[in-house]
């Protein structure tokens, strides 16, 4: 079974049915997939070895991945904010790619490429009236369906490898097919290039849920378009939510029922906050990774409501936690030797299913039996709630002492008037490493870092106090929410 | 024959097209209307054998099937008149428990 296989069965149930909307356009299952059948012969006629977006989300994204998917050539999602060097390294990954791009990021595309279009001259060639034939090929289960680059937050970007099996798993593990209502509509906000933008695509085809696709983001434009899609899911990084909880405008959005964050560590204001404004929406945290086909687990609206009404500290924590493994995933927390933890200590976070690929470009596959090691760092609570503590590769180690930042975050986040924060290591000559403090004032809001120091000081001890807080506007984070933690050491001094 | 979890396995009565999420039985004999399923890979698009009207309740585009045990499960991706059945005994539509939306 591959993608194709989706969208045939998407087109069986009812061929109709409006799968895709933007705010021009809409196409029903049976035109999206003759769309993609077109430009699925495109690509076999150019030979193409690929097919690379690389632009602004729009109604070609979801069309072009099935378009490969259908020619049996993987899609590959690039990050358009990248730098041209960036970018230039990257396409060269990719020699005869048929490649999508906007205007203004066409000059490194180049010569290695097969073909160059714009995103919308591309899509009206395949709205075009010609007859659309189903392709003779049939991509392997194993074949690679889509690349995606890792953010490159701590180490040099790596191509993940999505096999057809992953994805297809990860949609029928966890999605009732055409199980959504007529009405139900899916706002896709988050970047072409993050996985979770590639599973919406799949997931809300297979559910048989309108897709509504919002460009560039601005809080402004999302209101506006839940409510005038009478959206009724959306899936948001922190970062989104967080400017959205920001904004001075009409923030209702009366259509809403599910909201699904994840992408990186939610600030527990902003949730929090967002649940006090919002009381008819459900709230669904998801973890997971590209490596893994997105979610692996799911903290549902149900244990929000119970997390946040609970008296019991174990039980009201797990409204940070994220949740418990969805059908078909294993969760093990591993020591360093990788002997399985008990519940309630905490390790590296170890996955198994068959959506996980744990497949790199150019590397051998980094699954042991099937497990995936995330280098993620977190525990299981006795009930089996998974709680995150941050990335292994952003463990200070100072002295000896090996210390997560995340501890201190969660102390930091617990403060009067701190909207976010980072905690990391900078180099230190006597120390090897010293602990230091980035907060972010909530609007309005004076901090002191002298008396953040002291309530760190308190809560942990000594060692684990910041050497020094620094108080800034707003913290760097990539545009899928993941904070930049080496341009803040460089900025630190280190 | 022990069919491969993701592999697709055909009818040779009708249309029907299964994919297998689970397999826990060993050689058990899977059938869609009273005849064995084949990997898609080994069907060869004509052969056709009769319907069985005892195995002829039809299956439904999307639904999972599952024996009592819950040793297999089985997507149906292509529906048709043919009823599927695990060494003879039918199979049933599982209750679907959806989980929250998440992308």
């Amino acid at each position: 079974m591959n993608l194709t296989t989706l969208l045939d069965m998407a087109a069986e149930a009812d061929g109709d049915h409006i799968a895709l909307a933007t705010e021009t356009e809409g196409l029903s299952v049976d035109e999206f997939r003759a769309a993609a059948r077109r430009g699925a012969a495109l690509l076999l006629r150019a030979k193409a070895s690929a097919l690379v977006h690389l632009a602004e989300n729009g109604p070609a994204f979801p069309v072009a991945l099935f378009a490969a998917a259908l020619a049996g050539v993987p899609f590959v999602p690039l990050n358009y904010r990248l730098g041209e060097a960036q970018l230039t390294a990257l396409l060269a990954q990719h020699p005869g790619a048929y490649v999508l791009t906007d205007r203004q990021h066409s000059a490194p595309a180049g010569p290695e490429a097969v073909a160059v279009d714009s995103p919308q001259e591309w899509l009206d060639t395949l709205n075009s009236a010609s007859p659309a034939e189903p392709p003779a090929i049939e991509p392997e289960p194993e074949s690679t369906a889509v690349i995606i680059y890792t953010s490159g937050t701590t180490s040099a970007p790596k191509g993940v490898l999505l096999r057809h099996e992953n994805l297809v798993s990860y949609v029928i593990g966890t999605v009732e097919f055409a199980g959504a209502q007529p009405s139900e509509a899916s706002l896709l906000c988050v970047p072409p290039y993050h996985i979770a933008a590639v599973s919406a695509v799949l997931t809300n085809l297979y559910a048989g849920r309108r897709l509504v696709i919002l460009g560039a983001f601005s809080p402004a434009r999302w209101l506006e378009l839940v409510r005038r899609e009478r959206v009724t899911n959306v899936m948001v990084v922190p970062t989104i939510l967080a400017r959205i909880m920001d904004d001075d405008g009409d923030r209702s959005v009366p259509s809403l029922r599910t909201l699904a964050y994840g992408g990186a560590p939610m600030p527990p204001r902003v949730i929090e906050r967002a649940l006090r404004e919002w009381p008819h929406v459900g709230f669904v945290n998801a973890y997971g990774l590209t490596e893994t086909s997105s979610t692996v687990a799911v903290l549902g609206p149900e244990d929000h409501q119970k997390a946040y009404a609970a008296a019991d500290p174990e039980e009201r924590a797990r409204l940070h936690s994220v949740g418990r493994p969805i059908p078909g995933v294993e969760v093990e927390i591993r020591d360093a030797s990788g002997t399985a933890r008990p519940a309630g200590s905490s390790g590296r976070i170890w996955i198994r299913g068959a959506q996980v690929s744990g497949a790199y470009a150019g590397q051998e596959s980094g699954r042991t039996d099937g497990w995936f090691d995330t280098r993620d760092l977190g525990h299981l609570d006795t009930a089996g709630f998974l709680f995150v503590e941050g990335r292994e590769d952003d463990t200070i180690i100072r002295g000896a002492e090996n210390i997560a930042p995340a501890e201190i975050e969660d102390v930091l986040l617990r403060q009067d008037g701190v909207a976010d924060t980072v905690v990391v290591g900078v180099p230190d000559e006597e120390w090897g490493q010293r602990i230091e403090a980035v907060v972010t004032p909530e609007r309005g809001a004076e901090l002191d870092p002298e008396l953040l120091r002291a309530a760190v000081r308190t809560a942990l001890r000594g060692a684990k106090t910041p050497d020094r807080i620094a108080v800034w506007d707003e913290l760097p984070r990539t545009d899928t929410g993941k904070i930049r933690r080496r341009d803040i050491v460089a900025a630190l001094g280190g | 024959m022990e069919p491969k979890v993701g592999v697709m396995l055909r009818s040779t009565v009708d249309d029907t097209a299964v994919v297998v999420v689970r397999w826990s039985a060993g050689a058990a004999r899977l059938t869609c209307g009273g005849a064995t399923m084949v990997d898609k890979a080994d069907h060869d698009g004509t052969a056709r054998a009769e319907l069985d009207p005892e195995h002829a309740a039809g299956t439904l585009l999307g639904k999972r099937y599952t024996d009592a045990a819950g040793s297999v499960e089985l997507l149906c991706t292509k529906p048709g008149r043919g009823s599927l059945a695990l060494d003879g005994t039918p199979l049933a539509v599982k209750a679907a428990k959806p989980l929250p939306a998440s992308d």
